[in-house]
């Protein structure tokens, strides 16, 4: 099967900047991601799990993005104006797709 | 007030609290789903915010509930600059940490409110209908003054755009908690009776299962980042609810508010945050650590409010307000 070159790029995210990055995102143009509970980790602000929490300001989502390799350098300045002061990690892999007319 | 003390240390609502820290403290694996804790915390608001509506409805109100509001805001805005300044005195936590905590301490912590409410009706202590109105109006406010205080202080900050001040504002704690007290308020004791099975009589039980969640969160929290608590941060933690209670005492009185009211108003200006002001924290002041605040809200003051402040607070207003 035919597969294309893609970018896979991971941003975990403070749970209460999750609507301003996906509106970030959709701005500059990369309107397909998804979005992912994380139940729990570790850091440098140290241990922390969603469970019996009521509130958001101590839980993290995943937003992932599959996108086109040439798009990357646009969806990380856009990203990176949301997320750089806050708590969180960016990881970029090399991934493959099948459907590339999708991204 | 040793009685009363002792009497709200054995009941149901602070022991479910104790065996949560323990728990946790313990490295037990009991613990609560985020969704079961959510359900719990949205019928809690529900049930305290219809009650207080039907309790206006049927008590009628008075003059005082404009003055209460207005006085409950002026509070929330102004106890920041407290806690600011004796977090400066005690710590050498950096502007923003300070700040950060400051807002959590100005604002409001509705869980000790709905515990207080429970334990005054325990003990036959009735207290204004509108009070839980005046919560909410008390939620907000402190985060003005914190991001004044950084604004001022340093260069920290990442500002509030009109989409924060939506979020905040019409947070869900906030939406429920003042669309149940206008249900409760337009229905009355009927609306009151035809739901009773609901919220009247679960509710003692619920809210200890809410404080079971409470004291697990709590003591894993006390376990995981307890070293950022110094000494100096903890004795905050344990002088500002005395600080933020003596406000309310006083604001209370000069209202001429009943004894629960006053009671119920120390207890509002003596609990900090960990659900409005935490998010809203994330969002305007990232660098502040969030273990820290919510450590202190969560870890120290909730549980000194709980145990020893709300039978504290109820001893001082009916000292001086002289069991109205």
């Amino acid at each position: 099967m035919e597969t294309h070159p893609a970018k896979r790029v991971e941003i975990i995210i403070e749970a209460v900047m999750e609507r301003r990055l996906t509106q970030t995102l959709s701005d500059a143009g990369v309107t397909g991601y998804t979005v992912l509970p994380v139940t729990g980790g570790s850091g440098r602000s140290g241990y922390w799990n969603r469970e019996g929490q009521i509130g958001r300001a101590s839980g993290m989502v995943a937003v992932i993005c599959l996108i086109r390799p040439e798009k990357l350098d646009a969806l990380l300045e856009a990203a990176f104006a949301v997320v750089d002061r806050h708590i969180g990690v960016v990881n970029i892999t090399d991934a493959q797709i099948l459907r590339a007319e999708r991204f | 007030m040793i009685s009363t003390a002792a009497e709200t240390l054995l009941s149901p609502i602070v022991l479910s609290f104790v065996l949560g820290v323990a728990a946790a403290l313990a490295r037990s694996d009991l613990s609560f789903p985020e969704a079961i804790a959510k359900g719990l915390s949205l019928y809690l608001l529900f049930a305290i915010g219809f009650k207080g509506g039907a309790s206006i409805a049927s008590h009628g109100i008075d003059g005082r509930l404009l003055a209460t509001l207005l006085a409950g805001a002026l509070l929330s805005l102004t106890l920041p600059f407290v806690a600011f300044a004796l977090l400066r005195l005690l710590t050498k936590l950096t502007v923003v940490d300070a700040a950060s905590i400051a807002a959590h301490y100005g604002s409001i912590s509705i869980v000790t409110f709905v515990a207080a409410t429970t334990l005054l009706a325990g003990q036959n202590v009735e207290a204004e209908g509108y009070m839980v109105a005046v919560a909410a109006a008390m939620e907000a406010p402190a985060i003005l003054s914190a991001l004044w205080i950084v604004a001022r202080r340093s260069r920290g900050g990442e500002g509030m755009g009109a989409d924060v001040w939506r979020e905040i504002l019409l947070n869900g704690s906030i939406v429920l908690l003042l669309g149940s007290f206008v249900i409760g308020w337009l229905t009355g004791e009927r609306g009151l009776q035809e739901i009773a099975g609901l919220v009247v009589v679960p509710f003692k039980g619920i809210l200890c299962l809410f404080l079971l969640d409470m004291g697990i969160v709590a003591g894993r929290g006390l376990r995981a980042n307890g070293s950022v608590l110094t000494p100096g941060v903890i004795l905050f933690g344990l002088g500002m609810p005395l600080v933020g209670a003596t406000a309310g005492l006083a604001a209370g009185t000069v209202l001429g508010l009943s004894t629960g009211g006053v009671t119920l108003m120390m207890v509002l200006s003596a609990s900090a945050s960990y659900i409005a002001v935490p998010a809203a924290m994330r969002v305007a002041l990232p660098e502040a650590n969030p273990a820290l605040s919510l450590g202190l809200a969560l870890g120290i003051t909730f549980p000194f409010n709980l145990i020893l402040g709300i039978p504290l607070y109820l001893a001082a207003a009916t000292l001086v307000a002289g069991g109205q």
